[in-house]
Order: C-alpha cells, then structure tokens, then sequence
C-alpha cells in the first residue's frame, strides 16, 4: 500500500468527524473519497495531506509514518476546491512558485513549467492571471501547479465542483487521463457518485466520519456491503413491504432497497416474456416522467410504488394502464449489513431484458 | 504540550510570532494603562469614591454627556439613513464628492472642528449671527454641544448603515411592492427592519464617540457649569489641571465602564446579526 | 437599481437629495470653508508669518515626530494582528478583536490620563524609571514630555491600520495561503508574495487615516504635553492661540488650523482615489 491510514480518530469538540478511519491505496492508482456533505471526507483529505492533524492513529505514505512531518515535507500537491489560485501572479509564477521555494535554478524551473503547460494544454496563457482565464483553464493550472514539484501524492478536494455542469464531465474525463499518464497516485473528494464512478480506479465511501465500504466502482455497485451504500449508490427507493412481492420472502431484514434496472414491466401481450409472465404480478401505471434517454415509469404494486425504465423504443405506456410487473432482485438489509436478493422463481429460468 | 499542538494543527506559519506582537503591544500600550486608572480609582474607598462622582458639577456634566450624545445619535440616524440612501440608491452630479466629504469629520482634528464651529456659530459667525437675530443662541449653550456631536458622530452611522443598504437585495423591496405595499410601507416594513442592526452599531458608536469627545466641544460648549454646558471630558481634564487625580479617576471609571458596555452591546449585535443572516 | 427609480417619484428622490446635501453643506462644508476664509482674513502676509511662527514651528516638528512613530508603531502592530485574527481560528478571537477597538470607544482625555496614572508622580512605573534614571544617570521623563506625547499618540490611533486590513483579509480567506504553506513557503515569504498583494491598497489607505488621526490627536496629547514650545503638537498650539482670545491669534490659530485642514482633503482625496481604481479592478474581474 502506498498511501495507508491506520485507525485514525478526529473530533472537533463533541463531533466525530472521522472514527476508525482505514484505508490503502496502491501505487499509481486513483482513489475517490465519496460521500455526502458532512460525512468526513474532506476530514480524510486534509489529514492527509497534514492540514488537520488526527487526534490518534497512524498516516503512512510510501511506507513512512508522516503525522508529525510538516505538510511541505510530505511530498504532496494538493488542489483546492477553489483552487486557491494566487489571484495577484500571472499562471506562469503561479506554477513557478513550489519550485522557486526548492530553489531550484531558473532554467530548470523554465523548462519544468513548458513541460507542465504543454502537459495540461495551457501554452500561450502563461501571462494570464488567474482572473482572465475561464473555469476549467483555472481547474488546469491548479493541477498544473499541484504537480509542479513533483509530488509523488496528489489530492484533490471537490475538483469539478466549482466547474459548469455542462464541461465538468469533459474535465473529469481529462483528469483521469492526466493522472494516469503521469502515473501519480491521487486522491480525490467527491459527493458525486456519476464522478466518482467515471473518474476513479478505486472509491472508498464515507458517512458519518466512517468508512463504509471500498473497493472497484463496479464491485461497489454490484455488492453493497451496507444498507447506506446500496441505498446511496444508484438510484434506488426503499421499499418496507418488499415479502409482498412474488418470489421474496420476509427473512430477518428490515427493508429492501430496489433500483429502477431490477423492475421489468411489460404489456400482458408481450411474448417474449411468455416464460415467466405467470410468475408476474400486476400493476398500475401512476406517473409516467420523460428523463432525456428512457421514460421514468412509476408503477404502483398493492401496497407498493415500484420505479423502472423504460426504453423509448419499446411501446408507448399511458397513466392508470395495467401491467406485469417483474421483480428480478432487491437489496434487503438490517441494522448492519447488506445482502443481495435474488428472485427465487425465476431460479433457472431464461429471461429477456431490455 | 499545549504549544505542541497549536504548532501541529495550523498549516500557515506566523502564529505565535503575529500573536505575540499583538498580545504583548495590546497590553502594554493600551490594557496595562487603563488598568492603571483602575487599579488607582478602586484604591479610593467607597465613600470617597461616592463624593467624588455625586459633586454637582460631575453630575450635571454626565446628564449633559449622556443626553446630548443621545440626541446627536438620533439626529445622525435619521439623517444618516437619509444621506446613505441618497448615496446608494441615486445618481446625481456630485455624489462622489459628497460620499468623500462624509469622512471629513473623521479626517479632520477634532480642535480645528471644535474652534471652527464655534466661531461659525457665535453671535459674529456667518450662521451664527443671522441666528442670534431670530433669537437662537447656539454657541457657548448645549444647542451648540449638540451640533459638535452631530458633526464628529455622522460618518458612524452613514458608515455602518451604507454596505447593508447596498448589499440588500432589490428583490425583497420587489415582492413587497408585488404584494401591493406602498412606498412607505415597504420602507418601514421591510428595508427599515434589515437596516436595524447596522442602525443600532451606528447608533452606538456615534453614541459613545460623543460621550468621550473633547477638542470638538469644549470651544463651541462653552463649558460653563451654572449653565450646565460642561462635559465629562472636560471635567476631567479640569481635574488633570488642578491635579485632582483622585478625582479624575473616579469618574473616568465610570466613563470606561459605559464605554466596555456599549461596546459589548456593539459586539452583541454584530454576533447576533451573523448568526441571523448565516441562517437564510 | 434602475428599476427602484422608476417606482419613486422624482419628487421624493430630489427632496431626499435636497435635505441631504443642505445637510451636508452646513454641518460639513461650510466650516471647511470658513477654517479657510477665517485663516485668511488678516491676510496673506500675516497668514505665512503665523505659519513661520516659532511655536507653530516647534508644534510641527513635535507633531509629524510623534506621528512619524506613532503610524510606524501602529502600521506594524495593525498588520500582525490583522494576520492573527484573519489567518487563524483560536479561543477568544472575538474578544481579542473587541480589545484591539477599545481605543475607539474611549475619550482621549481617558488615554492621557491613563498614562498619567501609569508614568506620572503616582504612577507604579515611576519609581522604576526613577531608579532607572539614577543608574544609568539619564533625565528619562514619560509624561509632560516628548515620550508622553508619542505613547499618547499611539493610543488613540491604535486600531487605524489593523481595521483598514482585518475586512480585506477576512474577504480573502486562507486558501492561497494554505496552497503556498503546503508548498513550504516561510510565513514572510507568504506575505511578501501572497498577502501583501492583496492588502495594498487597504494598507496605504490606513496608514494615511492613521497619520491624519496622530497629527490632528488632541484629548490626550493635551493631558500630557504642557510646555508651549517644546511638547506642544500642532492642535495644542491651535488651542494656546485660540484662547489667548485677541482677534489676531484667533486669526493665527485658524491659519494653523488651515495646514491640518489641507492634510485632512488630501486624506479623502486619496481614499477616494484608491476606492475608485479598486472599484474599476473589481469590475474588469
């Protein structure tokens, strides 16, 4: 492990901001601390990066304990929510100015920042001051300057977050490539699961100032370990009366969380689902939403309001419709853990999804 | 230990050497005196400490302090809404001027502003004279204490109330119009209510400019104690003269302590007002 | 804005404007006036031989002296302590910044007297110098002399510069700060570089109100400076020659007025100035 915390504790006053904190990250990967507002990932990150000092516990980078190694001396670049660009220095002193502080000589200090701004797409704005350049220029030369002294950890606090919606997605994906080809291990915050997902090798999720669960995107969509995950990812409704629907039984779990891709409804003339519309059940068509790429289909169940997809391709729907309505599976959960569902009819059977 | 962790926990460097200036300058040039005249006006005994500060002249100079300072910050609050509504909400030629020309009386020395006025004012002064005619006397009476006060109290309260006035946001004055409030109505229904924590710093710190002001009165007030014109300020100083210390310190006690009052009062509102706003 | 304008009859917004400037030109301009028309009534002869007067002479070098270090102590103080209080979060910030005001909310005949009652004959300080004297065979004396006069000219303009920066740090915030410590920058590089940039303007403009304040103080000054000619500041001399009661010092006494007067449009002219080009910064942003 490159970057590892060891049951690190932080309060401020009564507030626990971070409990029993774990985590490692390998070399040359990029790891996204996910999770709501308040839940202690910009904590994780500061004290990381040795702004916040944990009150207990070990952070180790590169295989050497750095809690009571100053910040500077940690051999990280660290890019600011907002960038903390200095708004009175044009970009090229921006980037000069880690690297003036190692003293090193000029030139070498000039060809690093021509290396950097062809890095990053910047040339031709070195005699820009921060003011004069757009939002995602901003994003770059805060990157740009992060990396400048070569840090062998970069961490990044909410990057997108100050960016327009419409280019944060081209950045995000610009910033993954970036990292990768420099092959420098990084960490950043997010509170945007999509960001997350897209952006990171590895997500490490956070509520309440504890670790929830870590691992790939895919593994954390496919296995959530705990109620807050499975509910947190994806979209997803709970559901309490979940033993109501065909194929699951009550078991000792509290709830179950279903995502709209674990509904299939269809038309009672449909044939390709001809194999198991007896184990269907029906349903009514309550709301019917347009959501850019599919329709979102609210479908009402007895008690209960189950949500899905569908495709703009297939047949039109319309309010108070009946339908069949299949339930594929469901994250049920207790107080602690998580566990997959699978619907206990449809065990062998072949099925057509859209 | 405890240095140990302030050094761990901020990033930024300075701490203690910025601290250490500021605390060691603060306390001894402003704290450690003032508590001088503390620790030298409690050494009195209580009956001494009594007489002193119920002679009639210090009574009489305190009721004139108080209620001329008062009058003066209530006349600056209304003209100072006036005068920084003027300035934020309208354009006319000379504005720029006139916005510059509300921090003269923090410019310019409280003596020159004191000798000025009065001479303006007296029976030969250009205001002073036409005046005397209709039978105001402004000069050497409290009518003229109370014109100083007004002029070194302005710009607090233009001052405190202008940035609020110019932050507050058109939209609310808006809706109320919308709502079908009229003009006057929307002023003291809703802008008045936003300014009232702006007001009351103004109020205050004009307020307490004008309890401790010397050079700007004591021309203009003539301070005459049969006429009941004498200022706190000025008794003091009288009492420096004839080097009544005891005297001096006893009531400049008192003056401190309305003075850490009023600006306990002033932090109050400050603290309360952000909490306030923070919650919208 | 433009739209309010439209809802309130011109009427109310020219009365409003009427009442403000007549406000403005009795209470404000007209005795800036009449300090310049009443220095030169006697004349332009009698005004520069005021001026050329010993005691004024005296006065003014007394004056720009206990300025000089007054705004050098005070510009040094006010930027340490708009750094403590703006870059750091500590127990007890409200009260220090509450502290720091103090000299605002006192009269200055309290600041004289408070050192009075610190240096003076009853004084705890005074036995100390006394023996200090003694030892090292010096005539130090703090109150009616020249130290006095300075101690008291600090006090009142204490919180001038620290005021000025304290809302343009605190607009700033830390971030860049924090980027450049991470960086390892020592705390005078940081400012140099960093804050020093920011806090310019904000800098200049309270060290000018600074020294209007130091040169025009007058409550304090007055409880420790008794000797005409030598410790006198400029208001006290204004002050001897106003109550010296003949119509030609009166006269004297308006044209010295008039120097502190010139020093005090210079202050707002330049305030105005710098708001005005950082105004027009903040609209090319």
């Amino acid at each position: 492990m490159y970057v590892e915390l060891k049951h690190i504790h932080k309060t401020y006053g009564s507030y626990k901001a971070s409990e029993d904190i774990n985590i490692g990250i390998q070399k040359g990967r990029l790891a996204a601390l996910l999770g709501p507002s308040g839940s202690g990932k910009t904590t994780i990150l500061r004290m990381i990066a040795g702004l916040e000092t944990p009150d207990s516990g070990d952070i180790i980078i590169d295989g050497r304990r750095v809690n009571d190694i100053s910040p500077a001396e940690r051999g990280i670049g660290f890019v600011f929510q907002n960038y903390a660009l200095f708004r009175y220095m044009t970009v090229y002193e921006n980037l000069a100015f880690g690297l003036e502080i190692k003293k090193l000589p000029k030139k070498e200090i000039k060809e690093r920042i021509s290396e950097l701004m062809e890095l990053t797409g910047l040339q031709g704005l070195e005699k820009r001051y921060p003011n004069q350049l757009s939002g995602g220029q901003r994003q770059r030369v805060a990157f740009a300057r992060a990396l400048a002294p070569n840090p062998s950890l970069l961490l990044l606090d909410e990057p997108f977050a100050a960016i327009d919606a419409k280019i944060r997605g081209e950045l995000r994906i610009w910033l993954r490539d970036m990292i990768h080809k420099v092959g420098i291990t990084s960490i950043f915050v997010t509170h945007d699961q999509d960001e997350a997902v897209e952006a990171a090798d590895e997500i490490i999720i956070t509520n309440k100032g504890r670790i929830e669960q870590s691992g790939s995107p895919l593994d954390i969509y496919k296995n959530p370990e705990t109620p807050f995950v499975a509910e947190f990812i994806g979209e997803s409704s709970k559901i309490d009366g979940y033993h109501q629907l065909k194929g699951f039984e009550k078991g000792s779990y509290k709830g179950a969380i279903i995502r709209p891709e674990f509904v299939e409804s269809f038309k009672s003339d449909n044939t390709k689902f001809k194999d198991i519309i007896n184990h269907s059940e029906e349903g009514t068509i309550e709301d019917i939403s347009f959501r850019g790429n599919c329709l979102e289909v609210k479908l009402r169940v007895g008690d209960i309001l189950l949500t899905t997809h569908r495709s703009l391709e297939r047949r039109p729907v319309t309010i108070g419709e009946r339908m069949h309505v299949i339930v594929y599976r469901m994250y049920a959960y207790d107080d602690e853990k998580s566990y997959l569902l699978e619907n206990k009819e449809l065990i062998g059977k072949e099925m057509v999804t859209f | 230990m405890v240095k140990k962790y302030i050094k761990k926990d901020r990033v930024i460097p300075g701490f203690g050497l910025t601290m250490g200036i500021t605390l060691f300058m603060l306390s001894f040039l402003i704290l450690l005196p003032l508590l001088s005249v503390m620790v030298f006006s409690l050494k009195l005994t209580p009956h001494e400490f009594i007489t002193l500060i119920t002679k009639e002249n210090v009574i009489n100079s305190f009721q004139t302090s108080i209620l001329c300072s008062f009058v003066a910050a209530v006349v600056n609050c209304f003209f100072g809404v006036i005068l920084a509504w003027v300035l934020v909400r309208y354009d006319f030629p000379g504005k720029r001027i006139m916005d510059g020309l509300i921090e003269l009386p923090f410019a310019l020395p409280t003596a020159v502003a004191g000798i000025t006025l009065s001479k303006l004012y007296s029976d030969t002064g250009i205001l002073g004279k036409p005046l005397a005619q209709l039978g105001f006397k402004i000069s050497y009476t409290k009518a003229g204490l109370l014109i100083a006060l007004v002029f070194i109290g302005l710009p607090f309260v233009v001052r405190a109330i202008q940035p609020v006035l110019e932050k507050l946001d058109p939209q609310y004055e808006e809706a109320a119009y919308i709502l079908g409030a009229g003009k006057v109505k929307t002023f003291l229904k809703v802008i008045l209510p936003e300014l009232r924590p702006a007001l009351w710093t103004g109020f205050g710190l004009a307020f307490a400019r004008g309890m401790g002001e010397y050079g700007s009165v004591i021309y203009i007030s003539g301070n005459s104690a049969r006429e009941k014109t004498q200022v706190i300020s000025y008794v003091i100083m009288q009492k420096l003269n004839y080097v009544d210390y005891a005297g001096a310190t006893a009531i400049a006690l008192i003056m401190l302590i309305i003075s850490f009052l009023i600006l306990l009062v002033i932090n109050m509102i400050q603290i309360c007002q952000s909490r306030r706003t923070n919650f919208i | 804005m433009k739209k309010d304008k439209r809802r309130e009859s011109q009427g109310v917004k020219w009365l409003l404007i009427g009442i403000s400037v007549l406000f403005m030109a009795v209470m404000l301009v007209l005795p800036l006036v009449s300090v310049i028309v009443n220095s030169f009534s006697l004349g332009i002869p009698f005004y520069v031989r005021s001026l050329q007067a010993e005691f004024t002479r005296s006065a003014l070098k007394v004056t720009l002296l206990a300025a000089v270090i007054a705004v050098t102590v005070n510009t040094f103080f006010g930027i340490g302590a708009a750094w403590v209080i703006t870059k750091f979060s500590f127990k007890g910030k409200q009260i220090l910044a509450a502290l720091i005001d103090i000299p605002f909310s006192i009269s200055p005949v309290i600041a004289g007297l408070a050192f009075l009652m610190t240096f003076g004959r009853l004084g705890w300080a005074n036995s100390p110098i006394t023996q200090l004297n003694q030892w090292l065979g010096t005539d130090i004396k703090i109150v009616f002399a020249l130290p006095g006069v300075i101690l008291a000219t600090i006090f009142v303009t204490f919180p001038f510069v620290s005021r000025e920066i304290i809302p343009v740090l605190h607009a700033q915030g830390t971030d860049e700060e924090e980027a450049a410590a991470l960086m390892g920058a020592s705390g005078f590089y940081i400012f140099r570089k960093i804050t020093f940039p920011h806090i310019k303007w904000a800098l200049v403009y309270g060290v000018i109100l600074c020294t209007a304040r130091a040169l025009g103080e007058f409550g304090a000054v007055n409880a420790l400076s008794k000797a005409r000619g030598k410790t006198f500041t400029l208001p006290l001399e204004i002050d001897a020659l106003y109550l010296s009661g003949s119509s030609d010092s009166i006269t004297a006494a308006f044209a010295v007025s008039s120097l502190l007067v010139i020093m005090a449009i210079t202050v707002i002219a330049v305030r105005n100035i710098l708001e005005y080009q950082s105004g027009k910064k903040e609209k090319s942003v």
